[in-house]
């Protein structure tokens, strides 16, 4: 079923990149202009990286404190002393909160637009949804410190109370909850349009022949979505959560906005505390000086290799299940 | 991989952020706080008398500290009004920007909240040539300390048992050294939620400058724009701690006195060695700079603050930003609009202008010495 759909999108560019078929001035000219857009992406990259490790270098070179096991950041100081581990940790782990709340809401929400939910309903709760996505990061920070924060006092009493047992859940310091797990909290719901959307457009993809051969065997419409829908849709799920956790991973301003940082690594994830890149670049840049500000590009380089990474590996992850791909063959 | 390029966007764009809103400061007094200084329109023609616009022409560019952003407006909309021809473009950044943007070269003064370090002055050489960079003091503003404790309406700190606050040492309201400085004030238990600037900034560095100098067993951190004692909240930007400080039950923060204005928050009176606790005003912050020696040499006018001063009424938080600008060695296209803008905004109506909008003006010693500097640059 997939090689079928396939086809017709892969076959025409090698005809129109070989360029000697028509011999015509727009082909040529398109192709050039194809190939310019993607070398002047390579070019751009290059440059981005080229910059980030030319700075990051210099601010590297003179640290007198541990880059990776340092917990402060002194970098405008004399002498400088930064470290990003308490960086690494915040980013990742509020990101992880995030992906694990939006991920099962956000491929919920999509079945039910695909599936489920009646034609009358399914495009305007698509289109809502996507609308989500136009909120300025800004917006969700200021909505999340004056709304969000206050309202989380209570779930953070609960999950204290019943669930501090865990070690996680134990809220060890007083305060509001400005904290790693109200920021995941707030990430998942910025990436939540994305996610769902893109799955969405997935699962809309599944042939209808393997849904109908489905039915037609008595499946029932849950068996037909984890027969047909779920295994056609993974690899786009993932590709979408990827995206997810990209802007989850670079979120600079609503984090800055509600986090209260410090430089403590705590697993107790209801204190306020912790830090993320770009929430601490936000923070220092303004009044760092030069070299403060090379020592926040050198973060910005880890984050930049910990995002290719996690792309990476989600492409890894897609290529083993390329019999299945939908979207992004 | 493109979403990498697009953070550093936003990083900016945070900075932008900030620095919008810190454009609020001390500006303004009880009215709007929105930031644009546009209440005292209808005004600049009384100023205008005191304006001399000698030779002053084309473009002036200026960059710094946001916490005299609000002053700077008011003196430009006045200057401009008055001498035709001249454009005023004060770059709200930040200190640190500033400086190194009068160290490149592309502004002709800065503005910034704490006097030049010596290496800022060294490498200053190089764009002033046979001088170098000087500190003018300008703009003084309190900064408050903000409280939120239902029943609670008048509240009596000193140094020690702010920096206590502040350093985690005193966490409940009820603490002896609160009650101590309160005689007849029921103070409830609650326990203390104390919140500062999240963000490097130079409020952070001077109430830090402060508590060092008044209170050193307490404090024994180093002044620094990074907030450097253990615990508390953060929150981004003056406007962010003080909406946390309205917000939660128990909440102490400090920010620029406008802030607690604007939002109706209850600020400490200082309990300073002196006959009564003073009270966080314009006033009160004048009578403290007042207290200050110059520690500048020659055209140089560093201030250091008395912050131990025990004078009646000087309330000794204050924050006083400096406009940094060459001795010697000024750009002459734009030194006769620098001697001209500087001249205004060091003058009587300028001063005076601060007044009127929360601000502290510099004591009238002080400001004597800086006008004979503006008059001696070259």
């Amino acid at each position: 079923m997939a090689t079928t759909t396939r086809t017709p999108t892969d076959m025409p560019p090698p005809v129109s990149a070989s360029g000697k078929t028509a011999g015509r001035a727009g082909d040529a000219v398109f192709s050039g202009l194809s190939k310019g857009s993607g070398i002047l992406l390579l070019v751009i990259m290059a440059s981005i990286a080229v910059f980030l490790t030319y700075r990051a270098a210099i601010a590297l070179s003179q640290n007198e404190g541990n880059f990776l096991t340092t917990f402060d950041w002194n970098a405008s100081a004399n002498p400088p002393v930064f470290g990003i581990a308490v960086l690494l940790f915040g980013t990742v782990v509020s990101s992880v909160i995030a992906m694990a709340i939006a991920v099962p809401i956000a491929v919920g929400i999509a079945l039910f637009i695909s599936h489920y939910a009646p034609r009358k309903l399914a495009a305007p709760l698509g289109y809502v949804v996507d609308l989500l996505a136009a909120v300025p990061s800004i917006i969700y920070g200021i909505w999340g410190a004056l709304f969000l924060v206050p309202q989380l006092a209570g779930l953070n009493l609960w999950l204290d109370e019943y669930l501090g047992w865990t070690y996680v859940f134990d809220k060890s310091q007083p305060g509001v909850a400005r904290s790693l797990f109200t920021v995941g909290i707030l990430l998942a719901i910025m990436i939540l349009p994305i996610v769902t959307s893109v799955s969405r457009e997935v699962f809309l993809q599944v042939p209808r022949m393997n849904e109908e051969a489905a039915l037609a065997l008595g499946a029932t419409r849950w068996e037909v979505i984890r027969m047909a829908v779920l295994p056609f849709g993974r690899s786009g799920v993932i590709s979408a959560s990827m995206l997810g956790l990209g802007r989850a991973l670079g979120e600079t301003m609503a984090v800055a906005t509600v986090l209260s940082p410090s430089f403590l690594i705590s697993g107790h994830l209801l204190d306020p505390g912790g830090g993320t890149f770009a929430q601490n670049i936000a923070a220092k840049f303004d009044e760092a000086n030069e070299f403060g500000r090379d020592a926040l590009i050198a973060s910005g380089l880890v984050l930049f290799l910990l995002t290719l990474l996690v792309n990476g590996a989600a492409r890894m992850i897609i290529a083993r299940r390329k019999e299945y791909s939908g979207a992004n063959a | 991989m493109k979403l990498q390029r697009k953070n550093m966007l936003r990083a900016s764009a945070l900075g932008a952020l900030v620095v919008s809103g810190a454009l609020v400061l001390t500006a303004c007094g009880s009215d709007d706080n929105t930031g644009t200084g546009g209440n005292a329109s209808g005004k600049p023609s009384a100023a205008a008398g005191d304006i001399k616009c000698d030779g002053a022409k084309g473009k002036l560019l200026a960059s710094g500290s946001s916490a005299q952003k609000n002053a700077v407006d008011l003196w430009v909309k006045n200057y401009m009004a008055a001498c035709s021809g001249v454009e005023v473009n004060y770059k709200s950044s930040s200190s640190g920007e500033g400086i190194v943007a009068f160290n490149q070269g592309s502004v002709a003064f800065a503005g910034s909240d704490s006097a030049l370090k010596p290496e800022q002055v060294e490498e200053s050489k190089k764009t002033c040539t046979g001088g170098q960079a000087i500190n003018l003091p300008m703009v003084g503003g309190p900064i408050a300390i903000g409280y939120n404790l239902s029943g609670v309406d008048k509240l009596n700190l000193d140094a020690a048992t702010i920096a206590n606050i502040f350093n985690d040492k005193i966490k409940k309201w009820d603490d002896e050294a609160i009650k101590k400085l309160n005689p007849g004030v029921a103070l409830p238990s609650t326990a203390i939620q104390h919140f500062h600037r999240s963000e490097d900034s130079g409020t952070t560095e001077n109430l830090g400058k402060y508590l060092k100098a008044a209170a050193p067993d307490a404090w024994p951190h180093e002044a620094a724009k990074k907030w450097p004692a253990p615990g508390g909240l953060g929150a981004s930007g003056s406007s962010g701690v003080a909406t946390q400080v309205k917000q939660v039950d128990g909440a102490i923060g400090y920010f620029e006195l406008s802030y607690a204005t604007a939002q109706n928050i209850k600020t400490v009176d200082l309990n300073t060695g002196a006959p009564a606790p003073v009270k966080a005003s314009a006033d009160s912050a004048s009578k403290a700079i007042a207290a200050a020696k110059i520690t500048g040499t020659g055209s140089d006018l560093a201030l250091k603050l008395d912050y131990t001063t025990k004078a009646e009424g000087a309330y000794p938080i204050v924050l006083v930003t400096y406009e940094v600008v060459c001795d010697k060695g000024n750009k002459a296209e734009t030194l006769p609009t620098v001697k001209s803008f500087l001249g205004y905004t060091a003058s009587d109506a300028g001063q005076k202008l601060l007044s009127e909008h929360g601000y502290a003006p510099i004591p009238a010693e002080i400001n004597g010495k800086v006008r004979e500097v503006v008059n001696s640059l070259s």
